[in-house]
């Protein structure tokens, strides 16, 4: 047997604090640099350099700005839709978990079911299908100035969709096993209800466990954006997130001149981002479990 | 569960050789797949006619009529439940029914081109991705928390966090470009094939080493191996005859879905070298709202993955033999 290892955060400081560095660089954004997102301000293609630090793209926009707009879509995707998958997944393992016998085997067949679907289909359907609706019905509302963003609610929406399945089977097999502990029957022959019981006994005791797995989808969705990008469904043509950023690149560079510096700097944020996240949910994982390691 | 039921029902008496539970887990297994390819069918198929636009809807617009005889010609009109209906039928007659897209053409016959080539480069990849994994992986476990072990990590890591379309292009730039030894795309020969391989394993080869590296830490700190040791076998025998059986575990679980995976082709490697793989007329096939050529890669896939996992839950059983299945 090994002995029980001390629990410490070891690990965690550095993921954090560069995520705190690339959440400010994306909410001050606009503030640090002088140019447009959209703003044509030189030739294009120009080589990184002190005026602009990553260099300029194909319609000579600063690419550095266009980063920082990067930044605070990729980020705003891959929270939301790790929010969305959260709220999905933790609802139904609870659920499950906690009424248990033949409507728990139901709900988890599903979610078998649903593993076996190619979910991609799922997400193209959804966005490539009810963008153009959507955009209809939010011009004849009051919603009309948010127009531009549909596309983005989409995919909040069409990502958190698929992602939850993985959540729900975690936290019901933790339902199931915090279930059966001493101290939740206690409260249960103390007449408290189910509905105390969720917040008081279960959730507390899930709260290590689901944020690891909020950790770690954020940069599994921010990754399914950037595919989602390179085909054509992403953001549009004036924003940018990473993901667009990098395909675009990724189209220029195969002519015989190779502009390297416009996958450089979308590319190193995009890593460092995913990266640190990763990092940061393997410590979180190694702070609540120790003996997973 | 509904196929348990099932399982009850066969299994009158008590004292059955292991011949005839194998055998009821078999037909339980193939009950199951055949209800999952269903569910899987429907789903798809509605998904893809719910989806507002029209398959026939091209750059130019074509008459009302026209439309509506091509609807019928494909047996697209009429009420959902019709349409389903006949498909399914023609489904159980072998008959994938013809893309919308690609005219004169039926789904079984682009299935039968695109498929090959698809799964010769995801064979391909798949064999580097696990080697890659198991090598890599095994080494970090042994080297824990040396310096090795971190750099191996950060590696695998890097290569799971970069787009696949970030680093295809960069290989391009090097092997074809500067090098000039290998060609940037297309497909006849062998050489076409070494450029995507490498793309499509590199990340998934990352992700195995990091399931192999953790498992293998797991496994490393159990008693059977200390008393491994205690009996004076050479470390590599401890790591190739005990520890690497139960080591590899998850990533044999992980390898069915990976398989099915990259046997149908990923869309991105097969856009960026030109692969006239699965993968591509899969996604245009949802973009052009290609009902049929939809459904036939999507049971392709489907019913590979039922397969796979199938044959992975064999080989855990040969591999674990505390695992019981039946």
């Amino acid at each position: 047997m090994r002995t029980k290892q001390k629990r410490s955060l070891r690990g965690i400081y550095v993921p954090a604090f560069v995520l705190c560095g690339i959440l400010c660089l994306a909410i001050l954004g606009p503030l640090l640099t002088p140019y447009g997102y959209d703003e044509i301000v030189a030739e294009q293609f120009q080589k990184p350099g002190l005026d602009h630090w990553f260099g300029t793209d194909i319609h000579g926009r600063d690419l550095f700005t266009r980063v920082l707009l990067g930044a605070r879509i990729s980020l705003s995707v891959g929270l939301a839709g790790a929010l969305i998958s959260f709220l999905i997944g933790v609802t139904y393992g609870l659920l499950s978990g906690w009424i248990g016998g033949a409507v728990d085997s139901a709900m988890m067949r599903f979610v078998d079911l649903l593993y076996s679907l190619p979910r991609i289909v799922l997400v193209i359907v959804v966005i490539a299908v009810f963008d153009g609706k959507a955009k209809l019905w939010m011009d004849s509302t009051s919603l009309a100035q948010f127009v531009p963003y549909t596309r983005l609610l989409l995919m909040f929406l069409a990502l958190g969709m698929i992602e939850w399945l993985t959540m729900a089977r975690i936290i019901r097999g933790q339902v199931l096993r915090i279930k059966a502990l001493a101290f939740v029957q206690a409260a249960q022959s103390m007449g408290q209800n189910t509905f105390g019981i969720v917040f008081q006994h279960l959730l507390p005791n899930l709260r290590g466990i689901i944020l690891v797995y909020v950790t770690l989808t954020i940069p599994t969705v921010i990754l399914e954006e950037s595919f989602l990008s390179f085909l054509g469904l992403g953001i549009q043509a004036p924003q940018s997130s990473w993901g667009t950023l990098l395909s675009d690149g990724a189209f220029i560079i195969n002519p015989v001149k190779s502009y390297w510096w416009i996958l450089a700097g979308p590319a190193f944020f995009m890593a460092l981002t995913l990266m640190s996240l990763n990092f940061l949910g393997d410590a979180l994982r190694d702070y609540y479990d120790p003996k997973s390691t | 569960m509904f196929w348990q039921n099932i399982h009850c029902s066969i299994c009158i008496g008590k004292n059955k050789g292991e011949g005839s539970k194998v055998f009821v887990y078999f037909l339980k297994r193939l009950v199951q797949s055949i209800i999952v390819l269903l569910f899987v069918v429907t789903a798809t198929f509605l998904l893809m006619r719910i989806a507002p636009g029209s398959p026939f809807a091209a750059e130019r617009k074509i008459p009302a009529k026209v439309e509506a005889a091509l609807m019928k010609k494909y047996n697209l009109d009429g009420s959902l439940v019709d349409q389903y209906t006949s498909y399914l039928a023609n489904l159980l007659k072998g008959n994938f029914g013809d893309s919308l897209k690609y005219e004169g053409r039926t789904v079984l016959e682009i299935l039968a081109q695109a498929f090959p080539k698809s799964a010769l480069v995801g064979g391909f990849s798949l064999v580097i991705a696990l080697l890659l994994g198991i090598v890599l992986g095994s080494y970090a476990a042994i080297h824990h928390n040396e310096l090795l072990d971190r750099l191996a990590m950060l590696l695998a890591l890097l290569g799971i966090c970069l787009p696949v379309f970030v680093i295809a292009p960069l290989l391009i730039l090097i092997f074809a470009m500067q090098w000039n030894f290998l060609p940037v795309a297309g497909w006849g020969n062998l050489s076409h094939i070494i450029l995507p391989v490498v793309c499509l394993s590199l990340p998934y080869g990352a992700y195995c080493a990091r399931l192999m590296r953790t498992s293998m830490l797991d496994v490393l700190g159990q008693d059977f191996i200390r008393t491994a040791h205690a009996k004076g076998l050479s470390a590599q025998v401890v790591l190739y005859k005990h520890a690497l059986r139960y080591a590899i575990l998850p990533l044999v679980n992980y390898t069915g879905p990976l398989a099915a995976h990259l046997f149908t082709g990923s869309m991105i490697i097969e856009e960026i070298f030109k692969v006239p793989g699965m993968g591509s007329f899969f996604v245009n096939g949802v973009l052009n709202r290609d009902v049929f050529l939809v459904g036939g890669s999507v049971i392709v896939y489907c019913a590979l993955l039922l397969t796979l996992n199938f044959v992975v839950d064999i080989i855990n059983v040969y591999l674990d033999r505390r695992i019981q299945l039946w």
